[in-house]
């Protein structure tokens, strides 16, 4: 039996029916064809299905559609406001912080994630933020260096 | 070096926005009308006969549309190498490791097909089965294949020179040996196709994968379709670092299923399904002697390999020639022996990973260089660089080394991390360590044998003049080719980076063999220049005809085009432009004739216009028996310099810092030669200090999940120092080589020797766990 859910995904309003057992990326993915949310373990260990449920970062392979009846979801393609690149999604391009992508979302989901609750991290502070999402390609170096340009620049804008 | 407007920039990825926002679509984001969804059946047992397969159950299932096992598949063997093909799209009469591939079922879902999985019913005859490589050669050993006796699927003997004599006439011989454990390749993005078998019986897949090229002939192959009627299409790839280099069950199958039921089918992999395919790094087992003279003169080595392959060859020929090719360099040396095994096992195969074949035995020798300067009482540093090979060399395995910054890379690092103050120098517990290595940057023949060219590159300018697109082949897969051929074309037509598209990964586009052995931006980047060159001559030339004026006076650079370096006059090429277009909204204008115009007024004297460039490299290596592997036309390298901490209570390490000087002639694009630095080092480390696929005593994984089996995480990684070397490759487009694998050689022995200058305590086996430098140090302290 599907369940009906209401929420807001990129500040829009979704309803939907979904099955009791279908994950919030299989949601998102699948029903809404939002496909910016990778899926790369399905057991919450790579982080690349990333997104900001209620303020937090998850791994919505580990979150059931129907958990997330009542939320506000934040996925890759909401970050942009106005056709202009976030921050951090600006940091990423410039700095070289990206190689295949696959990571992308979910590393710029988690940064989002940290940058909303501390403005101006230190190194370990965005390592940590960061840990749980797997990146093969860059030895994180430039995603790093990314997160602590974008923090600069979010700063910046607030202070005018 | 030249005065370059494009390329030998830090230029961000032409396809970074894209990536950065999520419209990047990978293998798994298509979806088509009417698509079906596939699984495979896989064995659980890692040897056993097949005495039946029942699949009346799952073809009742409703919404089940097809079930395919041998019988519906066929027989053909396939594989990399066609000097050995011993695999089957599924398995019959007997499977050989727990994942084997038994049958595909494509369903109206996924949670219907997997249901169909459950409903075949295999009958099996369990078989002993073996594990280990060195059990695998004993006699009595379970077997895999009745083709190869003893469970040996390679074996390897070369020598250059009178080894034995000229060990005999060394001042000091010294031994090490070394083991590494099997890796996973770990790319965040698993395998996954979309194929679609249409009404003119063209199979086109959609897939994840370094090789559309190999894919497209393997698959044609395997499912008897005529291969011209196979199209390859790479979306973006999610990591491949090498296991996606050969054609899959996963592709073949959905193929199969597509051309049987009519209709679209995908299957994807589960991370799981990821560690069962394997192809990743083999389990090396390496014994080697190095003989040197008083002075730290190096003469000889011997080399032993021994090879865990799994139940399969992929690319395994390949590999256990690497073992033994690339330690013909970066050091001169008089004699080199080499024996190198390659061993059947019930577990899945191995085959190529990024540093293919090379980085255990690499990281041997570097670690046996180490031990022999202490030995003799020399700076390991200063024993490289009385060995070091330069540009023109040539190995004693007759590998030529054509460019070769490696003196330049020790020097730099040397300087750059302080070597002479720290080496021997820093507290009980800290350590400092340094490495050498090389790579190909292509491998110097194709797969198959064949004249094939390597790559072949179409340029199609826009209608409007503005644009060059890039048709091509190649494989991007997150390393950056399609911006480094996007810099090219840029470069050589004198146009900006933003007037080039790239187009690439689709066997339809051009031929490219795709990404393996580092061999794109040097072969494609050929390729890619040679097209735009001949765009570039041809439209100097109606320039030329049109104004009345010789082609050698007209340049072209940053998307306008000078006449003896000044605006010259243009007027009736601009206004002819202006009045034939106007409903286009951006008119050219500018003091300078741009680009554009002169490119649309070629269409207007020529129609399209289309430029193609072509690459094969020239006949390469010795005659012997498997000189071809190894060859390649340059070579990149790198040399790096790692400290650590060690708690020497719990054996704990901590990477504190890492230097890396790479040549890799001339950079394209800086950035993306930093990217690939600071990943292979990263790869590296995973390797030494953590990474092993682990089995249980019945050839089962047991871990095979990115949770327990531990890749570095940003907080395993330090900041590494990447310092760019650039040599002038004559045999790369504008003096460029790889660097994509080069860096990954000396990451290994690097902190391997910094470990030993930390503790005293030599490790030749991998991981180097808290556990395993533990007891290494508990052995030392005792005594033992």
């Amino acid at each position: 039996m599907k369940k009906i859910i209401q929420l807001t995904i990129n500040g829009g309003p979704v309803e939907a029916a979904v099955s009791p057992n279908q994950t919030l990326v299989q949601f998102l993915r699948d029903d809404l064809g939002l496909t910016g949310t990778k899926h790369g373990c399905g057991l919450g260990d790579c982080g690349a299905c990333t997104v900001i449920l209620d303020g937090k970062a998850v791994n919505s392979c580990l979150v059931l559609a129907v958990q997330a009846n009542g939320s506000d979801v934040l996925t890759i393609e909401g970050l942009a406001e106005n056709g202009n690149l976030h921050p951090l999604q600006q940091a990423f391009v410039n700095k070289g912080a990206i190689q295949c992508g696959f990571c992308t979302p979910g590393m710029i989901l988690s940064a989002k994630a940290l940058l909303d609750e501390k403005p101006n991290p230190t190194e370990p502070e965005i390592r940590t933020a960061i840990s749980g999402n797997l990146c093969r390609c860059t030895g994180y170096q430039k995603i790093v260096e990314a997160i602590g340009e974008a923090a600069n620049v979010i700063r910046g804008r607030e202070e005018l | 070096m030249g005065d370059y407007k494009v390329i030998n920039t830090g230029a961000p990825r032409i396809d970074a926005l894209s990536k950065a926002t999520g419209q990047a679509k990978y293998a798994d984001d298509f979806k088509m009308p009417g698509m079906l969804y596939a699984a495979i059946l896989q064995s659980p047992l890692a040897h056993a006969r097949i005495s039946h397969i029942d699949t009346s159950k799952a073809k009742k299932l409703p919404g089940v549309k097809a079930v395919v096992t041998a019988k519906e598949a066929g027989l053909i063997k396939y594989g990399v190498s066609p000097a050995r093909y011993d695999e089957t799209l599924f398995a019959y009469e007997k499977v050989r490791y727990v994942g084997d591939e038994i049958a595909a079922v494509a369903a109206s879902d996924l949670a219907t097909a997997h249901e169909a999985l459950s409903l075949i019913k295999v009958d099996y005859e369990e078989l002993p089965a073996v594990f280990d490589m060195f059990d695998a050669m004993k006699d009595g050993a379970p077997q895999l294949h009745d083709e190869f006796p003893g469970n040996l699927n390679a074996e390897v003997h070369q020598e250059f020179g009178d080894t034995e004599a000229a060990l005999e006439s060394c001042d000091l011989v010294v031994n090490h040996t070394f083991l590494n454990k099997r890796q996973d390749a770990a790319f965040i993005e698993p395998h996954s196709c979309l194929a679609v078998y249409d009404t003119s019986g063209q199979l086109t897949l959609y897939t994840s994968t370094q090789v559309p090229h190999y894919v497209m002939r393997t698959v044609a192959m395997t499912l008897q379709i005529p291969v011209g009627n196979v199209r390859v299409v790479k979306p973006y790839v999610g990591g491949g670092f090498g296991p996606k280099c050969e054609a899959t069950p996963l592709e073949m199958s959905c193929g199969l299923l597509s051309k049987i039921t009519g209709k679209p089918v995908k299957m994807t992999y589960s991370r799981e399904q990821v560690f069962l395919h394997s192809r990743a790094r083999h389990q090396f087992y390496a014994e080697m002697s190095l003989g040197v003279m008083k002075d730290g003169t190096m003469v000889a080595v011997k080399n032993k390999a021994v090879l865990d392959g799994g139940a399969y060859t992929s690319f395994g020929i390949a590999t256990v020639y690497y073992s033994g090719s690339l330690i013909g360099g970066p050091y001169k040396l008089k004699a080199m022996k080499y024996d190198g095994y390659r061993a059947y096992t019930n577990k899945p195969a191995c085959g190529a990973q990024r540093g293919h074949g090379g980085v255990a035995h690499r990281a041997c020798f570097e670690q046996l260089i180490d031990m022999t300067a202490e030995k003799i009482g020399m700076d390991p540093v200063d024993m490289r660089l009385k060995n070091i090979m330069t540009a023109g060399d040539i190995t004693v395995n007759e590998l030529d080394m054509s460019s070769l910054g490696m003196k330049e890379c020790i020097e730099t690092i040397r300087n750059g991390s302080d070597w002479n103050n720290k080496k021997g120098k820093l507290p009980k517990g800290k350590g400092i360590g340094m490495a050498c290595g090389f790579f190909v940057s292509g491998a110097g023949y194709p797969i198959y044998r064949s004249d094939t060219y390597h790559s072949t590159v179409v340029i199609k300018l826009s209608e409007d003049g503005g644009v060059a697109n890039v048709f091509t082949g190649s494989a991007e897969i997150g390393q950056g080719s399609d911006t480094a051929m996007a810099m090219i074309a840029a470069e050589t037509l004198g146009i900006t980076l933003e007037q080039v598209r790239v187009y690439s990964g689709d066997t339809d586009y051009s031929v490219d063999l795709g990404a393996y052995s580092s061999r794109q931006t040097l072969m494609t980047g050929h390729a890619t220049k040679e097209a735009a060159e001949e765009i570039k001559s041809r439209i100097a030339g109606f320039l030329a005809e049109e104004l009345g004026i010789p082609a050698s006076s007209i340049t072209f650079g940053d998307g306008i085009v000078k006449f003896d370096g000044a605006p010259g006059n243009f007027e009736k090429i601009r206004s002819g432009y202006i009045k034939e277009h106007r409903g286009w909204t951006d008119p050219p204008s500018g003091e300078y004739l741009t680009f554009r115009e002169a490119a649309r007024m070629a269409f207007l004297k020529a129609g399209t216009i289309v430029g193609t460039g072509k690459y094969k490299p020239h006949r390469l290596g010795g005659s012997y028996k498997g000189a071809a592997v190894g060859t390649s036309p340059a070579y990149g390298c790198s040399a790096q310099i790692v400290e650590v901490s060690v708690d020497l209570e719990t054996g704990e390490i901590t990477v504190d810092n890492m230097t890396d000087a790479h040549d890799c002639g001339l950079a394209i694009n800086k950035m993306s030669v930093e990217g690939q630095m600071q990943g292979s080092l990263s790869m590296g480390l995973g390797e030494c200090l953590f990474e092993e696929v682990k089995f249980d005593s019945r050839g089962r994984i047991l871990n095979p999940s990115l949770g327990e089996y531990k890749i570095p995480t940003a907080l395993d990684m330090p900041n590494v120092r990447s310092i760019i070397v650039e040599s002038n490759e004559p045999n790369g487009p504008y003096g460029a080589k790889e660097v994509g694998e080069g860096a990954i050689m000396p990451t290994i022995p690097a902190i391997l020797n910094a470990i030993y200058d930390a503790t005293g305590v030599r490790i030749n086996e991998l991981p180097v766990t808290s556990e395993r430098l533990f007891m290494a140090l508990k052995k030392k302290a005792e005594g033992v």
